[in-house]
């Protein structure tokens, strides 16, 4: 049963968007040299938001001058100091952290109950941790007398702005480099929120640069010869050509790319859970998350109770409004993902899978997929295969542990997995089998600063959070 | 006369197994005075493939060894090594290496196999961690083997180099297959001989004598091999051309340096990180 909610609506008063916006280079926000501009929407009305900087090459030679310029006098500063300012933007992040939610709920698509309860509390969380890491660079673990790497040029997707700017400017700078990070195309209002707040915390100039654009913007920066690390998260296919195009250069990379995740639901379960899981992993943040549940791998025996407990639930979930307070599920990010999404669900249609969808009503304007499942999934659909960012989730059946490992490994991917049992060594083992850098055990989509996340295999490589994440902006200075 | 000497058939290692290269084609070995020493099999294409074939079977074995196990494997390589020294030694020397430089660099190779023999129960306390998550969950982080790492060593010095290439790569659990130059051959054959005698399990390290040029690109596209070592490619071509194939399933890569990569450093660069969320609870 479906209880009607009154519209519960976050105020947007708290947010003041500019109609342009400039890029932010050496402190200040200056005019474009040499770039075009274009426009920012929000996904869920196609309201235009303001104007952006797609910036062009001369922008980012400026940017990377400054950065380096600034590089010399941070990285020499005491870890203890440069622990301080990033305190400082932590703590600035948590005092105007509704602001930073409602905006990026506006510029998304995602509801704010997970903008302002998930995203924005672990952005702080992030910098928060590095701060203190500034000044233990000796117990990073990359050998004695560790080294900052100098210029980190850092490019960040659309489905997490905020989190995904900390995860890399965090340990950028506690570890002594300075960054030039480019926001996603389609979500550049909170990175240009977030200069602001370098500025209140009176961080030297030129140790943070944001510049604005789309692919070419990104592939001048990763191209540019003056920085020494490329810091990614986004597709494997623009992975692969940042990985193509550092060859013959020093940069050190790290590349957080996409998943095709399985989430292993074993007969044992408690399936009341797991239907919060499964839900959890593929529909949270309109599954424009990498590491999202997108293969149900449910133990046969249990498949035809779980999939009715499954779509009772989804019943109750909430589409629409991302400032409702209310919204479960909000607004594909832009139209060409939503089109990626019809295209990749078409092909489950066509290849001979079962096709479930919500009823629900979706608003006129705007890029909105409903909830949708699709059962008598083979392991060679495109839809068990290829990463669809979207709430789109694929149903197979196993057995046997060992047929669930088999088939939850049979893929170019490696970022994650669930797991749902009641049995701890279960848990335990079936972990140990999995070829994916993030294993969760009746949960699913937890992060945390103090968590390593990264994958394996085409997932990428390196890891951000915690210790090891810091290792990524660290080299030994021991000969 | 019953004292002419037998020469010996320098063949591949696949497999733990010495076979020829099936293009049937070889390679041959001078003295630096011109001198006759050896046909040495020239990898193909195509035994590159059954190489990885075997690495991914070696793999499977090694990847789930006990660490203690992995460790009194690799020491066991610095024991038989220790006992074929001379034969190392003259090989070094018939390859061009002083005898000093020979003694010094074979002692250095075998103590480096034991160094790392060291590492293999020790690397999960090292790299990994309990992380303070907030929330009822113990997490935890652990290193893993990447997989396969195609490795094309430093010719010089010839025998150190390679043991420090393989040594990196197996005692973490990873398999591997090198890609060794004629000019550092007779070496590397005796290594795959002791590494036959070690109880390293078959398929583990494969070992190719070939033209580098020729057998890395295939290697270095191979959608099989999670990894590749080329810091022991000279030329910086081939070098950008084998990162840039690399690039194609994201292959973890080493690229050439000056300073070189030893140490912890070179064990990391084929290790994984995984970490797992395990629930707490009544």
């Amino acid at each position: 049963m479906v209880f009607e909610y009154a519209p519960a609506p976050e105020s947007t008063s708290i947010v003041d968007i500019q109609t342009s916006y400039g890029l932010f280079i050496n402190g200040k926000f200056v005019k474009s040299k040499d770039g075009k501009r274009y426009k920012t929407i929000n996904p869920a009305t196609e309201e235009v938001l303001s104007e952006i900087v797609l910036a062009g090459k001369k922008d980012v030679d400026a940017a990377v001058k400054a950065a380096r310029s600034a590089y010399g006098k941070w990285s020499k500063l005491p870890g203890a100091t440069r622990g301080k300012y990033l305190y400082r933007i932590a703590r600035i992040l948590q005092e105007r952290s509704r602001e930073f939610a409602v905006l990026e709920s506006i510029n998304n698509g995602k509801p704010i109950r997970e903008s302002r309860d998930v995203d924005l509390p672990l952005v702080a969380a992030h910098f928060f941790h590095y701060a203190g890491w500034a000044d233990k660079l000796e117990y990073a673990g990359v050998g004695p007398n560790p080294q900052s790497l100098g210029v980190a040029g850092q490019i960040i997707p659309w489905n997490f702005p905020m989190l995904m700017l900390a995860w890399k400017i965090a340990p950028a700078l506690a570890a002594g480099n300075t960054v030039v990070l480019k926001p996603a195309e389609t979500t550049p209002l909170t990175a240009l929120l977030f200069a602001e707040v370098c500025q209140q915390a009176e961080l030297p100039p030129g140790v943070v640069n944001i510049i604005t654009g789309a692919g070419e913007t990104g592939s001048a920066l990763v191209n540019h010869p003056n920085i020494n690390k490329v810091a990614f998260t986004g597709s494997t296919e623009v992975g692969r050509l940042i990985a193509s195009s550092v060859a013959g250069t020093n940069k050190k990379v790290t590349l957080e790319l996409g998943g095709k995740a399985a989430n292993i639901v074993f007969d044992d379960a408690a399936i009341d859970q797991a239907v919060e899981g499964i839900i959890n992993g593929i529909f949270f943040n309109q599954g424009h998350v990498c590491c999202a549940g997108s293969r149900l791998l449910v133990q046969e025996s249990v498949k035809d109770e779980l999939l009715d407990l499954l779509y009772e639930r989804m019943q109750t979930l909430r589409v629409g409004d991302p400032l409702d307070k209310n919204t479960d599920v909000g607004a594909i990010n832009s139209a060409a993902q939503l089109a990626k999404i019809q295209e990749l669900a078409e092909s489950g249609d066509t290849e001979g899978a079962d096709r479930w969808t919500l009823k629900c009503e979706l608003p006129e304007k705007g890029f909105w997929f409903p909830p949708t499942v699709f059962t008598n999934v083979t392991q060679a659909h495109r839809i068990a295969r290829e990463e669809i960012f979207g709430p789109v989730l694929s149903v197979l059946t196993f057995r046997t542990p060992q047929e669930a490992i088999e088939k939850a490994n049979n893929t170019p991917f490696g970022l994650s997995a669930g797991i749902w049992t009641e049995k701890g060594s279960r848990i335990l083992e079936v972990a140990n089998n999995l070829r994916a850098g993030v294993v969760w055990a009746n949960t699913f989509n937890k992060f945390d600063a103090t968590s390593p996340f990264g994958g394996y295999k085409e997932s990428g490589y390196g890891r951000e959070g915690g210790r090891v994440g810091l290792e990524a902006y660290l080299k030994s200075g021991d000969k | 006369m019953n004292d002419l000497s037998i020469m010996k058939t320098h063949k591949l290692f696949i497999n733990g197994a010495f076979p020829r290269s099936e293009s049937g084609r070889t390679l041959e070995l001078k003295s630096s005075k011109g001198q006759f020493i050896a046909n040495l099999a020239r990898a193909s294409k195509k035994d590159a493939r059954e190489a990885v074939l075997a690495a991914r079977s070696g793999f499977q074995k090694w990847s789930i060894a006990t660490a203690y196990n992995r460790g009194q494997v690799l020491y066991r390589v610095a024991e038989i090594m220790q006992g074929r020294k001379d034969q190392f030694i003259s090989e070094l020397v018939t390859q061009g290496a002083s005898k000093r430089d020979a003694e010094k660099e074979v002692q250095n190779s075998i103590d480096r196999w034991v160094w790392y023999a060291g590492w293999s129960d020790k690397l999960a306390m090292v790299n990994g961690s309990a992380n303070p998550v907030a929330g009822n969950f113990f997490n935890f982080s652990v290193p893993e083997p990447t997989g396969i790492v195609a490795i094309i060593p430093e010719s010089k010095p010839a025998l150190y180099s390679l043991v420090e290439a393989i040594a990196a790569a197996i005692v973490s659990g990873n398999s591997c297959v090198v890609l060794v130059a004629k000019n550092s051959a007779l070496a590397a054959i005796s290594l795959a001989e002791s590494l036959a005698t070690s109880d390293v399990p078959a398929g583990v390290v494969n070992i190719l004598t070939c033209d580098i040029a020729e057998v890395a690109p295939h290697l270095a596209a191979h959608s099989d091999v999670n990894a590749i070592d080329f810091m022991g490619v000279a030329n910086k071509e081939l070098a950008i051309s084998l990162e840039k194939a690399a690039a194609e399933n994201l292959k973890r890569v080493l690229r050439p340096t000056k300073t070189g990569t030893q140490g912890l450093n070179r064990i990391k660069a084929w290790l994984e990180i995984k970490t797992v969320w395990h629930p707490r609870g009544y």
